[in-house]
């Protein structure tokens, strides 16, 4: 059974008198441990798409399956605690707390985990993601002292700190330039193939795409080009 | 969440922006100020009320005479004498809720020893019970008298430190004999310094002495409580040796025994001026002036809806009268509390409302990562009320500072009490929890997709 299953997933948007649909009957699975790469055009729908999977936001009509769950009733709190044991968020604009240190803006999730760690213990905890994401020498910095791609591996980390089961991350590079884009993904990468962490990401760019073993292509709310492997451009880290 | 993880938060969240925080507190620096203001000040005045009543006498209870009225004209309070020293030994004995009782039989007269003369403010001739009820026990030096000089009508007299500074200036007053009218008193000891009373009479100009000795030696009257002031200067001559002095030049001729009794007079054998009572606690005042009417309507065979013959007064009307002046200021004091408190809560509201506005994507992200909406609603609660707490520190601070200043620039007298203390951090809290309330639970229900989209 795959790790993701979307079952005829509709999104609609009530604009007063206006019924705008976002997402049209999408269907689609997502194995555990797989790197998916989500494109279409500006507006086609993709970050809708990514908020109903990342249960941030519940589909108009239709079914989805996470981890042999159907999560799309789930109530707020419900959904509040999956989020934080089972997924993690990357943002294109980062999302860190300002005047914050490094370290505690990765082990905030920690404060709404069940297991509840002690002070003490998140510390010890959100150093090391921190040291994996190689911020180690930087835990006591503020988002404001840090580069956009250190600013970004501190969201990485932020995002890995409960060890989450999906990373979904809505056009991470975005904001990056090429050479730290780079560095991004190739994390992306290892932590897809070390760690066996299944990761969507949304992006425009075909040469991040690149990236992902598979590409799912959006077109106006509905699954376009069907599902394709895409082979040639796994491990060929050109120019992104 | 851990709740320490959540004060910390606030506290972090409250020092980015001091100064704002400071300024949104005022209204509540000045409205708890005002209350702890308030009770110290409230406090301390009614113990120093309780300290003015304890010394004229803990729960001392006056008995008084009562109004003579013949053929609908009253001759007012005291006109007639219907109490008699029995009475007050009956009382005494037969009410529970009464320590002691003593009676005073008033006087007034001229002090002379050797060539210097008083005339004192107060001249009761009483029982030993007396200095217990009026809490006079610690003679400064000598004795008290004694019921066997009350038998025998001795002529032994306490003084007053203001009598002995009058009449003997550092003197030992033991054993002198002064004279009162002619009379001579063998004085037996100094009672202690009482300062002035409520009214500001000096309660340390009085001269007591046994009751027989002032009413048979003194006013030498068992009919009638003729004006002593006026009697003293018609001053007639006794000898010292006369058992009962000072009987009065009679302007007409002495009832013979015969005529006494075809016409008995309508008095008892002795009566007193005053009883006085003392209750055995504060709460059995009441009591205790139920059971002594009681009692005196039995033996003055007083019935069912007849007008009483004798007064009873405590001193609650007193205590009243000079709360009064305190418990308006406290009232005025309550009412700024009040608006201060209320702008002060609607101030931080008002400022919570702005940072849940500030933080939405903070809200929107801490959403994202799992927090819950009752996580959010606690965070920012829990910011309103170390705000206002802190707040609340303060204005104890204000207010113990303010009450000191009272205390030192009006002479107030002021009393830091705990209970005010934990009246401000319960209001502080109670505000914070009020006026928090609405801006947590507006974050609470923020949507996490457009919060993290907030610009
Ligand atoms: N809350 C909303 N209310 C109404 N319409 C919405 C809402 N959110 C999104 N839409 C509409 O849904 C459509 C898809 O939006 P979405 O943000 O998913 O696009 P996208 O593919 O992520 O675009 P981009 O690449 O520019 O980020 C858009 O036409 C947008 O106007
Ligand atoms: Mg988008």
């Amino acid at each position: 059974m795959p790790l993701i299953e979307l079952n005829r997933i509709n999104k609609t948007y009530h604009l007063g008198d206006f019924e705008v649909q976002v997402l049209k009957d999408i269907t689609m699975s997502v194995g555990e441990g797989e790197l998916v790469a989500l494109m279409g055009a500006s507006g086609s729908g993709k970050s809708t798409l990514m908020n109903i999977l990342g249960c941030l936001d519940r589909p108009t009509s239709g079914e989805y399956w996470l981890d042999g769950e159907e999560v799309s009733r789930l109530s707020l709190d419900q959904r509040a605690l999956l989020r934080n044991g089972k997924i993690g968020f990357v943002f294109q604009n980062f999302n860190l707390l300002p005047r914050t240190s490094a370290l505690d803006n990765v082990a905030m999730p920690l404060s709404y985990a069940q297991d509840n760690p002690s002070e003490r213990e998140a510390r010890v905890r959100a150093k090391e993601m921190l040291e994996r994401v190689g911020l180690g020498e930087r835990i006591d910095h503020e988002p404001s002292k840090l580069s956009g791609g250190q600013q970004q591996r501190v969201a990485i980390a932020r995002a890995l700190i409960n060890r989450p089961r999906i990373l979904f991350a809505d056009e991470p590079t975005g904001n990056l330039d090429s050479r730290t884009s780079v560095e991004v993904l190739h994390m992306f990468q290892r932590l897809n193939q070390e760690d066996g962490v299944t990761i969507i990401l949304v992006t425009h760019d075909p040469n991040v795409a690149h990236y992902a073993q598979r590409v799912i292509h959006i077109h106006d709310g509905q699954i376009a080009a069907g599902i394709y492997d895409a082979q040639a451009p796994k491990g060929e880290e050109g120019q992104a | 969440m851990r709740l320490y993880r959540t004060l910390r938060l606030a506290l972090r969240a409250l020092t980015r922006n001091p100064l704002r925080a400071l300024l949104t507190t005022l209204g509540i620096v000045i409205g708890v100020g005002a209350v702890i203001a308030m009770m110290e000040i409230g406090a301390g005045s009614s113990t120093a009320i309780k300290k003015t009543i304890a010394s004229m006498g803990a729960n001392v209870i006056l008995i008084l005479p009562g109004t003579a009225a013949s053929g609908g004209v009253s001759f007012g309070m005291g006109s007639v004498n219907t109490l008699s020293p029995d009475d007050c030994t009956a009382i005494a004995r037969e009410c529970p809720s009464v320590r002691s009782a003593a009676p005073i039989v008033r006087a007034r007269a001229q002090l002379v020893y050797g060539s210097r003369n008083w005339v004192p403010n107060l001249m009761d001739g009483t029982t030993p019970a007396f200095l217990n009820i009026r809490d006079l026990d610690n003679l400064t030096e000598g004795e008290p008298f004694t019921e066997r000089d009350i038998l025998n009508g001795n002529r032994v007299c306490l003084l007053g430190p203001t009598i002995v500074r009058e009449l003997f200036q550092g003197e030992s007053p033991i054993g002198k004999e002064i004279r009162v009218k002619n009379v001579s008193f063998r004085v037996v000891g100094v009672l202690p310094a009482k300062g002035a009373n409520m009214m500001g009479m000096d309660q340390d100009d009085i001269l007591l002495a046994p009751w027989t000795t002032i009413k048979y030696r003194v006013t030498g009257s068992t009919l009638s409580n003729s004006n002593q002031s006026a009697a003293s200067t018609s001053s007639t001559v006794n000898s010292l040796s006369n058992l009962y002095p000072g009987t009065s030049s009679d302007l007409y001729p002495a009832t013979s025994d015969v005529q006494a009794a075809d016409n008995p007079m309508p008095v008892r054998f002795a009566t007193v001026d005053q009883i006085l009572a003392s209750a055995i606690s504060t709460e059995e005042i009441q009591n205790a002036i139920r059971q002594i009417t009681a009692l005196l309507h039995e033996r003055h065979h007083i019935r069912e809806g007849e007008p009483d013959d004798f007064n009873i007064r405590d001193m609650t009307e007193m205590t009243k009268t000079l709360t009064s002046t305190t418990t308006l200021m406290g009232n005025l004091l309550l009412c700024v509390a009040m608006i201060s408190l209320v702008v002060g809560g609607v101030g931080i509201m008002n400022i919570m409302l702005v940072s849940v506005t500030e933080r939405t994507r903070e809200i929107g992200l801490r959403m994202a990562v799992g927090a819950r909406p009752s996580d959010i609603l606690r965070q920012f609660l829990v910011e309103a009320i170390v705000l206002c707490l802190s707040g609340g520190a303060l204005g104890i601070l204000l207010g113990h500072g303010g009450s000191t200043l009272v205390a030192i620039l009006l002479h107030w007298p002021v009393q830091t009490s705990p209970a005010a203390i934990v009246a401000a951090v319960a209001v502080s809290v109670t505000l914070g929890l009020a006026f928090g309330f609405y801006p947590a639970w507006k974050a609470s229900r923020l949507d996490p997709i457009e919060a993290l989209r907030y610009e």
